[in-house]
């Protein structure tokens, strides 16, 4: 059986800049995948890959078993691929409620309907409502997303991600920037949101990682060094040198 | 079903209410409007109101909620104007087609050059469709004077609108049987250029406006989004210039020209790009300077520009923008606060004005007298613009005017902040009950 997202001998340039070098993952369905690694090893662009923002320069993507490489965004997300940004990328005028109901819209099959009224799509509704219950911003529905606090724009990143009920969901860095206890409350809202999903996540948080990865992918300059379990990945050799350095050999 | 479902169906419910009393009340005014201003000179303003309307609407799609700047616009009004004129022409021929469904030709017309321009303009929103539409305008400008036999060179092309079948003796050729048809389309526009604002291509138009990238990235394509937009405003752009073609029934390359473009842009962003129903004040204030204004003063053009100027230094949300921030007082019954801060400050603000328009006045009238004709009517007054009285008297007013608004501004801020403070909590109890 092929898995969720299969990622074969993926290769990114920038001109003369080698960004990822040659990149093999298969992520399998319902699995909670992290991908970890220093600064400016590749872990966004391999999101931007994935996602449709950036082409590969050479190598392939599959999305359930279906080539994806090279399309864009929208039709990726329409085969059933969703993601949120490292840096909150919302729709700042409109209402929480509106922000959301466009994640909704598409796949509950109005897409460029110029005939039905929004406020008359029950089922379109009822779903943004759910969300927005789920990601605790309820209350906040009617004023400008661009009003919200951090955590909560955060909280509204991930909820449009998880609006249109896709399967597989990337989140990058959901955690960034927030303190401790909102990191907690992110923890379990991702944990939640993500239920019966397949998700893939870059975060630099160890405590969310170790919290909610299946699996750890370690990305260093390119290429992924290791793929394994938390428990595994906290004892890899090759990867306490590469990137958990001196902070685990203290412990 | 949660608070938040609950909460929604009210507020839904509620705005319909409004909305169909705001539409049953349009239809009543647009109904009415001909027995209370009854002359031919108002009927034919009322006519150009509408048209106005919708042309400036159609371009709000654009730029209000679809972030499109277009330097072009009137390249639909005017294709729309001349097709319809060309079939009136058949339908003198003996096309059958009624007169009063002519603008839905220009509709089409409209509709098929937005999907011929929009293929290639709307892969960008930004300064490239700016810079796409100033082109395609002038392509078409030039197209206008190249291709004689369609556009008529600079006579441009003229018709007969009463000379087709007459039905029930209705021969179109009165002011007000124009201005019913102009009411008619200008009703069914607004109403459909509204619902498409509330539909999905509508939201979608926003959200690509915000941030076309998430869009992508929630299944929209922004290309498509905005090329939805972009026919639908073709659309209506054309049916505007159907009308147009029937109320005057003469249609020239200036209906298509970059003047025309730049009218439409201020209609809207003078009426205000924010809210749906703001490029419809712009339509009415813009066709009354043109109409009437023009009646007492050459230089009313200048004025123009000048409220265009005023309205992106110190009102960017335009009129509609300025009626609807005083929405949170009135809901809290705290507009009367500002009544004396406003007249306080409307005073000085007259001042100016009147200050201003006399100096441009006398400027404009001792340029262009000769030197026997020295007096100048202004405001009533004889004035001698040789004499350094009339001039000194201007030029005081209005700095007394300037320094006025600066002492009544603290005043209108001071009166502005307490009456959108937060309601006090016995403000809230007396409101529940």
């Amino acid at each position: 059986m092929s898995g969720a997202i299969n990622i074969v001998d993926l290769h990114k340039n920038f001109g003369p800049a080698e960004i990822i070098r040659g990149i093999n993952l298969e992520i399998t369905q319902g699995e909670r995948h992290a991908i970890i690694g220093p600064n400016g090893a590749g872990k966004s662009t391999l999101f931007h890959l994935i996602s449709g923002r950036y082409e590969p320069t050479s190598g392939s993507v599959a999305l359930n078993g279906a080539d994806i490489s090279g399309l864009p965004p929208y039709e990726i997300f329409r085969k059933g691929l969703s993601r949120s940004f490292q840096v909150t990328n919302i729709f700042p005028r409109l209402s929480v409620y509106e922000n959301v109901r466009c994640a909704v819209l598409w796949v509950a099959d109005y897409k460029y309907s110029f005939w039905h009224r929004v406020e008359n799509l029950d089922d379109v509704n009822e779903q943004t409502e759910k969300i927005l219950e789920k990601i605790g911003l309820a209350a906040r529905a009617f004023i400008p997303a661009g009003l919200l606090a951090y955590a909560e724009q955060r909280a509204l990143e991930i909820g449009i991600a998880i609006a249109g009920g896709n399967d597989v969901v990337l989140l990058d860095e959901p955690t960034a920037g927030m303190s401790h206890s909102e990191t907690e409350q992110a923890v379990e809202l991702i944990r939640n949101v993500t239920e019966g999903k397949t998700l893939v996540m870059v975060e630099h948080d160890m405590g969310v990682i170790f919290n909610l990865a299946d699996r750890i992918s370690v990305l260093v300059y390119g290429e992924i060094i290791a793929t394994d379990t938390p428990e595994n990945i906290r004892n890899n050799a090759a990867v306490q040198e590469a990137y958990l350095g001196t902070e685990v050999s203290d412990d | 079903m949660s608070d938040l479902g609950t909460l929604r169906r009210a507020m839904n419910a509620d705005t319909k209410r409004r909305e169909r009393l705001y539409w049953i009340s349009l239809a009543a005014v647009l109904a009415a409007l001909p027995w209370v201003f009854s002359s031919s000179f108002a009927v034919s303003i009322m006519t150009q109101i509408g048209i106005a309307s919708i042309f400036a609407l159609s371009y709000n799609m654009l730029l209000g909620q679809g972030g499109m700047l277009s330097f072009g616009h009137a390249v639909y009004f005017g294709l729309g104007g001349f097709l319809a004129m060309h079939f009136m022409n058949y339908i003198e021929g003996g096309f059958p087609l009624p007169i009063p469904f002519l603008p839905l030709v220009g509709g089409v017309i409209g509709l098929l050059f937005g999907l011929i321009f929009g293929s290639f303009s709307t892969r960008r929103a930004g300064t490239v469709f700016a810079m796409i539409s100033l082109g395609i305008a002038e392509l078409i400008a030039s197209s206008s004077l190249i291709f004689v036999k369609f556009f008529g060179g600079e006579e441009g092309i003229t018709g007969n609108r009463t000379a087709g079948p007459n039905v029930l003796g209705i021969n179109y050729g009165a002011d007000i049987q124009v201005y019913y048809i102009a009411a008619f389309w200008t009703f069914v526009a607004m109403f459909a250029m509204f619902w498409f604002s509330r539909t999905p291509a509508g939201r979608m138009a926003n959200a690509v406006r915000e941030n076309p990238e998430r869009a992508e990235f929630v299944g929209y394509s922004q290309r498509r989004v905005r090329m939805i937009s972009f026919c639908t405003s073709g659309f209506f752009a054309g049916l505007a210039g159907g009308i147009f073609a029937i109320a005057y029934e003469i249609v020239t390359e200036e209906t298509l020209g970059l003047n025309q473009s730049g009218s439409v842009l201020l209609m809207a962003y003078i009426g205000g790009i924010g809210f749906f129903i703001g490029p419809v004040f712009g339509a009415i204030l813009l066709t009354l300077l043109r109409t009437v204004l023009s009646n007492f003063t050459d230089i009313w053009l200048l004025y123009l520009g000048l409220i265009f100027l005023a309205t992106v230094l110190f009102a960017p949300a335009g009129l509609s923008g300025l009626l609807m921030m005083h929405g949170p007082a009135y809901k809290t019954r705290r507009l009367g606060m500002l009544v004396v801060p406003y007249v306080t400050m409307m005073i000085p603000i007259l001042m100016i004005t009147i200050g201003l328009t006399g100096i441009l006045e006398l400027a404009h009238f001792s340029g262009s007298t000769s030197a026997d004709d020295r007096v100048m009517v202004l405001y009533g007054i004889p004035s001698n613009i040789d004499n350094v009285l009339p001039w000194a008297t201007l030029i005081m007013l209005t700095i007394v005017g300037i320094f006025g608004v600066r002492r009544a501004k603290s005043g209108v801020l001071d009166a502005w902040a307490r009456a959108n403070a937060p309601a006090a909590p016995e403000q809230i109890k007396d409101d529940a009950q």
